[in-house]
């Protein structure tokens, strides 16, 4: 199950017995969204118009569908731990297995795993902990506190400085949501007043360009283009120059999508990489890996050897919506250090949202019953 | 490398169990756990690796332990043929209706690989089997679905029906007339990506296959997927009543244990594999280099056991020590090739190697051809040019090619691998890899290769 489905079961069922916050409100609203992708989708093709999806920004996205971030209480969430510590009265080895089955599923990963489990019994034990339901907390501390680091920003926006535009780089494998998450994150900033460019440095795929240059026509963004099978170094360069010579605050560029053990195109990558270090040496630089949820253990070697060519600021984790945990985001904070910074939530313009690291445990640790 | 530990690990254990007469569930345990490990690190899932192990178990106890093969191999060997079995085999191709068009259509979660793939099966078709071939170009929602689709089609001289304005489903109907009335051989229906939980989309697939009637619906996995492919392939099975897997973007370093949660859930065989982003990377499905692959120690075991009794150790560090300054000669480069000969035929011992780019059969046999070719060039050399293959000009070129009846390209092509052999060696030398191997550890110098 998905974070929003997960959620949103879980807040139906409390309807009556709470209080509904504002937050829980959007979130069944994204849901009901999602539903209607049919109709949506269809309006917009037939219409394309463009003053109308401007209209609906203005109504449907100064909600914050994730309230605060991290800070958060994590007591907020507890209750909903029940239903799972439900069954049993008092752990025992099979509740431990069954936690292993919960977080191996969400793709986390064997070694990470063992390593949480083990320090779950360890501490269980120390702390003579025997309730289900102070199991799963504790559970969700470690994983917590593996997380976080204390001296890294909480601010998972893209960084903006005072002067210079800020270029993102978008990076990942072939089919992720690259394309489709620029347009998000193009979106999102637009509305947040910054003039932004999108580089369409995809030169390789078929209909790349046309699938971004579509995007940036519904959201009323520059975009820079270059021709099929151009060196998409070009492309860059000639963005680049734009940005600098109009004043733009953000440049976001598209890349091909490419198999991480495909030398020659990882060193494209580094090479675009290094034009904007060039070009842009004063400017803010952010490279986003974009990961899908369904992605497996692979998903750590992407990581690696992305971060390799090009340095990563952040991933964002696409495909959300879907029953996918992406537990792997997990294993490459662990073994990398890198953090989520969005989180991908759907195929729309406004499905994407700032990562909040509680509700992404909860959903990962709770959704068996 | 993760298949080195699991080797060791393995021999750790064959130690245990060598002179215990048969396979118990006691003495197997910390194997079949070590495998549970690579199935799981490889994406099989959790599910899936439970019920599998416990097969193999209820198959192995009771074996009687060959004094000849160790138990460790024996249990490996009932492992790997039992995913063979599983992923299946020679139910791989399409059944091509006699005397109506073939209509299939390619579904999938979102940037699964469909409307490449479409255009893949179009070329495959049209090319080699001379099919007359049209697509349906049904995904509606996402942007440019239908142009990716057109500009592939362009390629390989396709044609597209699409309508603006028209459903999903009127779309795949109005193909369907176009088919039947201007006999086409074959329809390709590409749809768009959606997730299995989608009710209205879902639902739109089992309205084109009312409508059509496809005799095919093949369902994309991504060869990355992770836990989830079996929900996801289990669901779409239930809702669409698939026909087949294809499997995509297995030209990644990934293990693709997703191919055996699929065929364990579904009883579904993977028809094609794609190994590229290009219109010809599509390839039929091998289901023992899958489960070599998903087991990620290539046949591992018994390739070390080959390796370890045909190459002098000591030698090949020599080897290595002399290439690191600079003196790698044309002989060390023929120890290699013997040595490598010596391990059976090339193509076998390749595939016995996890992690390996895609090379395919043909490339193979070019590359064992090549090597033959360089020993016999060699022969007909003198010490001296094979240890300073610097002083190899025109003149010793044509007289080496006269002794040995090959041309002057020939050398030149060795030359060239020689110094590319020589950089290699070099280059494993400093990442401290696989010294035995030389210039061959795992990879081939780009010439070989293709891309
Ligand atoms: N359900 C869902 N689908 C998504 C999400 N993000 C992207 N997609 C879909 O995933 C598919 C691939 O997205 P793209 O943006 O084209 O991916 P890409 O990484 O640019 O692909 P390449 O350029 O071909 O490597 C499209 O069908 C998108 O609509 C998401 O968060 N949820
Ligand atoms: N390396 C590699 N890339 C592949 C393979 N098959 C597809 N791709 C790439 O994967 C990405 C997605 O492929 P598409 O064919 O657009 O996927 P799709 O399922 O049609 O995507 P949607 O229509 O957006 O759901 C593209 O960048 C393709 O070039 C493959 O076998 N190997
Ligand atoms: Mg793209
Ligand atoms: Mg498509």
């Amino acid at each position: 199950m998905g974070l929003i489905k997960f959620l949103k079961e879980k807040f139906s069922k409390k309807k009556e017995e709470k209080e509904l916050t504002k937050q829980e409100n959007n979130i069944s609203e994204v849901n009901e969204q999602n539903d209607s992708k049919l109709e949506e989708n269809n309006n917009i093709k037939k219409e394309e118009d463009l003053n109308k999806l401007n209209d609906n920004k203005n109504s449907d996205f100064d909600l914050k569908k994730y309230d605060k971030g991290l800070e958060k209480s994590r007591k907020s969430f507890a209750d909903k731990l029940k239903s799972l510590s439900k069954k049993y009265k008092k752990v025992n080895q099979e509740y431990f297995d069954n936690l292993e089955e919960v977080l191996i599923e969400a793709d986390v990963g064997v070694k990470l795993t063992l390593d949480v489990i083990q320090e779950l019994l360890e501490k269980s034990k120390k702390e003579k902990l025997e309730d289900p339901e102070e199991i799963n907390e504790l559970l969700i501390d470690i994983l917590f506190l593996k997380y976080v680091k204390e001296n890294e920003d909480k601010n998972l926006e893209l960084k903006f400085g005072s002067k210079n535009p800020t270029i993102c780089l978008i990076v990942g494998v072939n089919g992720v949501g690259k394309t489709t998450s620029i347009a998000k994150l193009a979106y999102r900033y637009i509305k947040q007043n910054k003039k932004v460019l999108i580089v369409a440095a995809d030169t390789f795929r078929a209909a790349a360009v046309d699938q971004l240059e579509i995007w940036a026509k519904r959201i009323n963004c520059d975009i820079v283009t270059g021709l099929n099978n151009q060196d998409p170094a070009s492309v860059l360069y000639k963005g680049l120059e734009k940005a600098k010579n109009e004043n733009y605050d953000l440049v976001i560029i598209d890349t091909a999508g490419r198999l991480q053990n495909k030398v020659n195109l990882m060193n494209e990558l580094s090479k675009m990489s290094k034009v904007i270090n060039k070009l842009s040496p004063d400017s803010i630089k952010e490279t986003l890996l974009i990961i899908d949820a369904t992605t497996g253990q692979n998903g750590v070697l992407q990581a690696k050897s992305f971060y390799e060519a090009t340095g990563l600021t952040g991933i964002i984790i696409t495909k959300m919506d879907g029953t996918s945990k992406g537990g792997i985001i997990l294993s490459i904070r662990d073994e990398l250090g890198i953090p989520v910074r969005f989180i991908g939530l759907g195929e729309k313009i406004d499905d994407l949202e700032l990562f909040d690291l509680e509700k992404y445990l909860y959903s990962l640790c709770i959704n068996k019953d | 490398m993760a298949f080195e530990n699991l080797t060791e690990k393995f021999q750790r254990i064959f130690k245990k169990l060598t002179g215990q007469g048969t396979l118990s569930e006691r003495n197997m345990q910390e194997m079949l756990d070590e495998i549970k490990v690579a199935l799981l690190e490889a994406d099989v899932n959790y599910k899936v690796v439970k019920d599998f192990l416990n097969d193999v178990k209820q198959k192995a106890i009771g074996q009687e332990v060959l004094t000849k093969v160790n138990p460790s191999q024996m249990i490996t060997k009932i492992v790997y043929d039992e995913i063979v079995e599983l992923l299946g085999s020679n139910k791989t191709e399409i059944n091509y209706n006699k005397n109506k068009p073939t209509i299939i259509m390619l579904v999938g979660l979102q940037g699964s690989g469909k409307t490449t793939t479409a255009a893949k099966l179009a070329y495959l078709m049209k090319n080699k089997l001379n099919k007359k071939v049209m697509f349906a170009a049904c995904d509606i929602y996402r942007p440019a679905a239908v142009e990716q689709l057109k500009v592939l089609a362009k390629q390989i001289n396709v044609p597209v029906i699409h309508e603006e304005g028209l459903s999903a489903v009127d779309i795949a109907k109005k193909a369907k007339e176009v088919v039947y009335n201007e006999h086409y051989d074959v329809l390709i229906i590409d749809t768009a990506g959606r997730l299995q939980i989608d009710e209205a989309l879902m639902n739109e697939l089992n309205q084109i296959k009312k409508e059509v009637n496809p005799d095919e619906t093949l369902l994309l996995v991504d060869a990355m997927a992770g836990q989830n492919a079996s929900e996801v392939a289990s669901t779409f099975n239930e809702k669409v009543a698939l026909t087949g897997v294809i499997m995509s973007k297995l030209d990644g370093d990934t293990k693709g244990g997703a191919a055996l949660s699929v065929a364990k859930l579904t009883g579904l065989y993977i028809k094609f594999v794609g190994t590229g982003e290009k219109i010809s990377d599509l390839d039929i499905f091998y289901p023992d280099r899958m489960a070599s692959r998903i087991l990620g120690m290539g046949d591992v075991v018994s390739f070390v056991e080959k390796v370890k009794d045909t190459i002098d150790e000591r030698e090949a560090k020599k080897q290595a020590m002399r290439a690191l300054k600079g003196q790698f000669t044309l002989d060390d480069m023929l120890k290699q090739l013997k040595q490598i000969q010596k391990l059976g035929s090339l193509g076998g011992v390749l595939s016995m190697l996890p992690g390996m780019p895609k090379i395919n059969d043909e490339q193979k046999q070019r590359v064992e051809n090549e090597m033959k070719n360089f020993e016999i060039i060699m022969d007909s050399m003198t010490l001296e040019e094979r240890a300073y293959p610097e002083i190899l000009k025109n003149s010793r070129k044509v007289r080496i090619a006269k002794g040995c009846g090959k041309t002057a390209a020939d050398i030149n092509r060795m030359l060239k691998y020689y110094d590319q052999a020589k950089m290699m060696m070099k280059q494993f030398k400093n990442k401290g890899g696989f010294g035995g191997f030389g210039g061959f550890g795992g990879k081939f110098p780009p010439n070989f290769g293709g891309r």
